[in-house]
């Protein structure tokens, strides 16, 4: 494995949390399933937290470690909320197109 | 921060407004449990009391300004301008809410802690001095108005309004914190002066592309929240769909907060590089006003004519954030106010008109009002008066002094666009008055009842709220400039 550097460069973090956040809003526009679409915003959170700790590594802090269990913390309160509403849509439409949940369109 | 670091007496205390409210909304979720259905009836008496309770000793606590929690929070005639209006909000939201909820029969404690840890949320936002703070404010104030927005979990439109909402809210989370992340890795900390501390070194400036790309991304965030153009169109589906008094708090609470996290942002730490966002803002405020005010002239149903009447509103404090000056900080701090009272005012009111199910918000409703009930009509008149900006009225100074900015940082144009927008806006208020005098009631309406006591005395407390901005602005104006000085 001579042609791989001996350690990854931190570049190489940063363009992989941008292709995963590029990734995660690409979903998020283009999906039309509401759970797949809640998916790509997980996503998005996930490669803000590679972003601080990469950040946290380069700058020889453990505040950005520390940022990215607050985010985690609030993306998992975030995902119990929004379950939840997923829920009661699916409850009252049987349905998780998200295209049919527009009924107040002019 | 050392590792022994215990937060001292007066730390606490400038936090202690906060706490209060935590604790409060925690004890009327157990209430909601264990009380009786008759001793339910107190729940609201307790959030209101201890919201006023948390306002004053926000007050008290502005006696001793300075910073908590290791910087962490700011405590300053800023941040207690914003925390006392947020405050204010809350309790006449549940003023407002206590007979809708008894009308929906969904009454219940936990409506009233949300909006308690909802407005616990939106004071963090004004108090922080710091990206994350900011962030974690932004998630408890929606975390708690995603719930608040599908309240009625049986109607159809509720959860609509909670499903887009939540969708589009993290959505803009998401681009916001990437921003912080990366403003953490340029500038190699989250703390607003710490940040404002290496722009202003110009000894090791960071890379100027890089920090103006990452402030873009917390600004995309911000001006989700705010709903300015282009990302606006959750705002008038989810204004629609949500509770008549849920609108009411999300359409000022959370963007005040929004609009102090923004200022904090804005006019102080990227202070230095103002002349990278001064355009951004420019082109947002303009696009704002104008898809605010021409979209709303063509709705019929009232919640959602409102909806966008409050995006153009939004593009109007927008302007004074263009001006980047004291004056424009000032502006904005009085423009959110005199909003909050007239917009609370009129939500409380269609509210009241709606009643049991919402069946009543089309603008024909409102049909013969000023014969029906004289009173609600003419209140009802005096927050469209304010929202055209008629003088005597919070509406007119909020806009003067807005506009007034904008003429003093030289943009011209923008002064221009704004003055011609409110003309335009002044239809559609102008169309829901003489709707309301000129038309006589359809046959066979069935009687509107008299206002509950609790709308009543939101109706009384915001009508005069904008008289009194509208006749001693001096009032209000003078404690939003000592606040702004804090900041710029």
């Amino acid at each position: 494995m001579d042609f791989l550097p001996a350690t990854v460069p931190l570049s190489w973090f940063l363009i992989l949390s941008a292709i995963l956040f590029t990734l995660g809003v690409a979903g998020f526009l283009l999906r039309r399933n509401i759970i797949t679409v809640f998916m790509s915003i997980e996503l998005m959170l996930n490669a803000v937290n590679l972003t601080f700790v990469t950040f946290s590594y380069r700058l020889k802090q453990v505040d950005g470690h520390i940022f990215s269990f607050f985010v985690m913390v609030v993306a998992a309160a975030e995902a119990a909320v929004g379950l939840a509403i997923i829920l009661t849509v699916y409850k009252n439409r049987s349905t998780l197109e998200i295209d049919d949940v527009s009924s107040m369109k002019l | 921060m050392p590792g022994n670091y215990m937060p001292s007496a007066a730390e606490l205390f400038r936090f202690s407004p906060e706490l209060l409210l935590t604790a409060a909304g925690t004890l009327l979720m157990i209430f909601e449990a264990i009380t009786s259905p008759k001793q339910k009836r107190s729940l609201p008496v307790f959030a209101f009391l201890s919201l006023l309770a948390a306002l004053a000793l926000a007050v008290a606590a502005s006696s001793d300004p300075g910073p908590a929690f290791n910087r962490m929070l700011q405590v300053d005639g800023f941040a207690t301008f914003f925390r006392v209006l947020v405050m204010a909000i809350g309790a006449v939201t549940i003023l407002i809410s206590t007979n809708y909820l008894k009308q929906a029969e969904h009454e219940g404690g936990e409506f009233y802690s949300l909006v308690l840890f909802s407005v616990v949320g939106q004071c963090l936002m004004a108090t922080a001095n710091e990206l994350i703070m900011i962030f974690i404010g932004i998630e408890v104030s929606s975390i708690a108005t995603y719930v608040l927005a599908g309240y009625l979990r049986d109607d159809k439109r509720n959860n609509e309004a909670a499903l887009k909402y939540f969708l589009l809210g993290s959505f803009a989370t998401a681009f916001l914190l990437y921003g912080v992340a990366w403003i953490y890795g340029t500038t190699g900390t989250t703390n607003l002066s710490g940040v404002r501390g290496v722009l202003l070194d110009p000894q090791n400036a960071p890379n100027a592309i890089l920090i103006s790309v990452a402030l873009g991304l917390v600004l995309v965030g911000l001006l989700f929240k705010v709903s300015a153009v282009p990302f606006q169109s959750w705002a008038p589906d989810v204004y629609q769909g949500a509770p008549a008094p849920v609108t009411a708090f999300m359409a000022t609470g959370p963007k005040a907060a929004a609009f102090a996290a923004f200022l904090r942002i804005t006019m102080w730490a990227f202070e230095p590089v103002k002349n990278h966002w001064i355009p951004v803002l420019w082109f947002t405020a303009i696009a704002t006003m104008i898809v605010g005010n021409f979209a709303a002239l063509r709705q019929s149903n009232v919640k959602r004519l409102l909806a966008y009447s409050s995006i153009a509103h939004a593009g109007y404090v927008l302007v004074a954030l263009t001006a980047a000056s004291k004056t424009g900080t000032e502006a904005a701090m009085f423009y959110m106010v005199s909003y909050a009272a007239m917009n609370l005012g009129a939500f409380a009111v269609i509210a009241h008109v709606a009643r049991k199910g919402e069946r009543r918000v089309e603008i024909d409703d409102f049909a013969g009002l000023g014969n029906r009930q004289p009173l609600t009509a003419a209140i009802f008149t005096v927050f469209l008066l304010s929202l055209i900006g008629v003088p005597l009225t919070g509406g007119f100074f909020a806009k003067f002094y807005v506009f007034k900015a904008a003429l003093d940082s030289q943009l011209i144009a923008l002064t221009i666009v704004g003055l011609l927008n409110s003309a335009v806006a002044a239809f559609y208020y102008l169309r829901l008055i003489v709707i309301m005098y000129m038309q006589p009631a359809p046959e066979g309406v069935d009687t509107l009842p008299e206002p509950s006591l609790g709308i009543r005395t939101a109706l009384v407390a915001c009508s005069l709220a904008t008289v009194v901005l509208g006749v001693f602005p001096s009032l209000v104006l003078d404690i939003a400039g000592r606040g702004a000085s804090f900041i710029r």
